[in-house]
């Protein structure tokens, strides 16, 4: 049970959006993939989940090569939630969840009963049972995320890829999807925004910059103030955290973004003053 | 586990059973009622007649308007609905758009520039007819499309794009050749023609119109699972293990075809390929294995009643039917969608 890239490049007509990288997802895990915008983390993702062919390196799941598998056979172990999957069609929570089976289902195999238990246990694992019947454009913005990685998680997958899961939720949510994703039997890779978030729930970090990957490990070697200063361009104190032991936090220094942009601008500023003066 | 499967089985059955007797009795029903009214018996034993040599004693004009006029046009309008509103369900399903419809794909515009070309240019020297002239310009009119949204690059917008832009270019070349060409009376015709016209239907046409008509909807019916994978997008269906390029050319090449040889044969009728399926929605919900079936089944019974409305609205003149299919349709669907919006 492995999945791992190999010195994959991917581009989109001539624009390199990743480059070279190599990464291997450890079995159980809870890895964390960060860096700005347009760094490259949902390329990297789709990449992992086989929606994308790498255009150079290989991407291989337990030494087989991604699209040797097939989609069908593929789907049945890696589950992708998206950044933002939105329908207008007025379907039920179940019904949004019975997708999942999609991958299991042909003529020859109609949807049977263990189906209808697949799907009632992935919504007992996302806590959203009491739900569904609901119809999908009448729920929040937390419970649609919800459906979603039941979904995914009624592909009965090895691996769960999370794009931002916490896109959009308000905090309490967010912390719960998280806390929901870490407690599930699967190993998962989950881009992040939120820095802290990749602190407190991730086994291992994943740092994107410019399509590179730049570097991998514990949230203690990730989340360093250097890192935070040359990838995101912020000055921020990393301290231990004492609830959890073992885990670390960040905190944002006020005024210290792009600050060589802002010295710039102050220094554009006192001159306009002295030429007005003049 | 075995009853209740066999019960959703049976209920499947029954269901289906009950589609096919209703559509008989409308056909029949179509067959009885006209500018001379016939009585359903003579009906019920001319087709009795023809299909088992039954050997009533019926009235040889009657079998004839009822064998020969009436019921070949009702069973083309039949095929002809079922076909269109799959079509429709198919491309809003794929394509993730409500107002998606058969014609999106350029297919009418074509089929009008062929049919233009054909009568009016004299194109093909009288070997072709307007039939072969309007589908050999609704799969011409279709590959542009299709090249153009494949040049556009991926996503369901260049699809829909292109299809707006190559709808306007045949339309631009119809009206270029009409209004630089035709005589008045030309002109006429050509409107009627597009507007939809069932009047020149016979057997043979029937022999087209419905094994694509059956065979589209198996092969859409096929990829019922594939549709509603779709759901979240086409990225989503992708990681269901939809094979999402596969599931496009089948599913858009099935509906341009199926359309395509619709028009044709009848011209474009307008509005049942867009609202059928919506209507179909509101009575089964979104599950394409429902959703198509019924879809046909709608489409097929409307365009078959729209046919005699046309037939019997204004006494001794045909209206063209896509007037009535819009007429009816409508108002209808208005009340769908209100009804629809009180349910939520």
């Amino acid at each position: 049970m492995s999945l791992e890239l190999q010195n994959v490049d991917w581009q989109a007509g001539f624009k390199k959006i990743i480059t070279d990288v190599t990464i291997a997802v450890k079995p159980g895990e809870f890895l964390g993939l960060i860096g700005p915008n347009g760094s490259g983390k949902t390329t990297l993702m789709s990449v992992l989940g086989g929606l994308r062919r790498p255009s150079r390196g290989d991407a291989i799941l337990d030494g087989q090569a991604l699209k040797s598998i097939g989609r069908r056979n593929l789907a049945r172990r890696i589950g992708f939630v998206e950044q933002q999957a939105d329908t207008i069609d007025r379907i039920t929570v179940t019904e949004a969840v019975s997708l999942g089976r999609t991958p299991y289902l042909s003529l020859l195999s109609p949807w049977s009963q263990n189906d209808d238990a697949v799907v009632d246990d992935a919504l007992d694992a996302v806590d959203m049972r009491s739900m569904k019947d609901r119809i999908w454009h009448t729920l929040s913005g937390g419970e649609k995320q919800r459906v979603h990685i039941a979904r995914a998680l009624a592909q009965e997958p090895e691996f769960l890829l999370l794009d931002e899961p916490t896109n959009h939720l308000d905090i309490r949510h967010q912390l719960g999807i998280l806390e929901l994703v870490r407690r599930l039997p699967v190993t998962v890779v989950a881009a992040l925004h939120d820095l802290n978030h990749a602190a407190m729930f991730c086994d291992r970090i994943a740092m994107m910059d410019g399509g590179k990957l730049r570097a991998i490990g514990t949230p203690q070697d990730i989340l360093i103030p250097e890192n935070l200063r040359d990838v995101f361009g912020v000055s921020a104190t990393v301290e231990p955290d004492d609830i959890h032991p073992g885990r670390c936090m960040i905190r944002y220094h006020a005024g210290g973004a792009n600050t060589d942009v802002v010295s710039d601008f102050t220094e554009m500023k006192a001159d306009i003053k002295k030429d007005r003066i003049a | 586990m075995i009853g209740l499967l066999s019960l959703a089985f049976t209920n499947r059955i029954s269901a289906t059973l009950v589609a096919l007797m209703l559509l008989c009795v409308t056909l029949a029903f179509a067959a009885s009622v006209g500018e001379t009214a016939i009585p359903m018996q003579t009906v019920i034993n001319t087709i009795a007649n023809h299909v088992w040599n039954a050997g009533h004693e019926v009235d040889v004009i009657d079998a004839g308007i009822v064998w020969n006029y009436r019921l070949s046009r009702a069973v083309v309008a039949a095929s002809c609905g079922a076909s269109l509103a799959v079509a429709g369900a198919v491309l809003q399903g794929l394509l993730r758009n409500a107002l998606a419809d058969p014609y999106l794909l350029g297919i009418s515009a074509g089929a009008s520039t062929g049919a233009v070309s054909v009568a009016i240019l004299g194109l093909g020297a009288g070997v072709l007819g307007l039939s072969v002239g309007a589908f050999i310009g609704s799969l011409v009119a279709f590959a542009f499309v299709a090249l153009l949204s494949l040049q556009a690059g991926r996503g369901t917008g260049a699809i829909i794009l292109a299809g707006v832009a190559g709808s306007q270019l045949f339309n631009a070349m119809t009206s270029f050749i009409v209004t630089k060409s035709a005589s008045a009376e030309e002109a006429r015709g050509i409107m009627f023609w597009l507007l939809g016209n069932l009047s020149g239907v016979r057997w043979p046409d029937v022999w087209l119109a419905l094994p694509v008509a059956i065979v589209g909807l198996v092969i859409c019916f096929g990829y019922s699972r594939a549709l509603d994978a779709f759901t979240f997008g086409r990225d989503s269906a992708a990681s269901l293990g939809v094979p999402v390029r596969r599931a496009y050319v089948v599913l858009i090449g099935c509906a341009a075809l199926m359309t395509a040889v619709m028009v044709s044969i009848v011209g474009s009728i307008g509005f049942v390929g867009l609202v059928i399926p919506h209507a179909a929605r509101f009575f089964v919900g979104t599950r394409h294995s429902a959703l198509l079936p019924v879809s046909a089944l709608i489409g097929a019974l409307f365009l078959v009643c729209a046919d005699v409305f046309s037939r019997m609205i204004v006494p001794g003149q045909v209206l063209p039917i896509g007037v009535i299919t819009a007429l009816i349709g409508a108002p209808a669907f208005a009340l769908i969608l209100c009804h629809g919006r009180v349910l939520r």
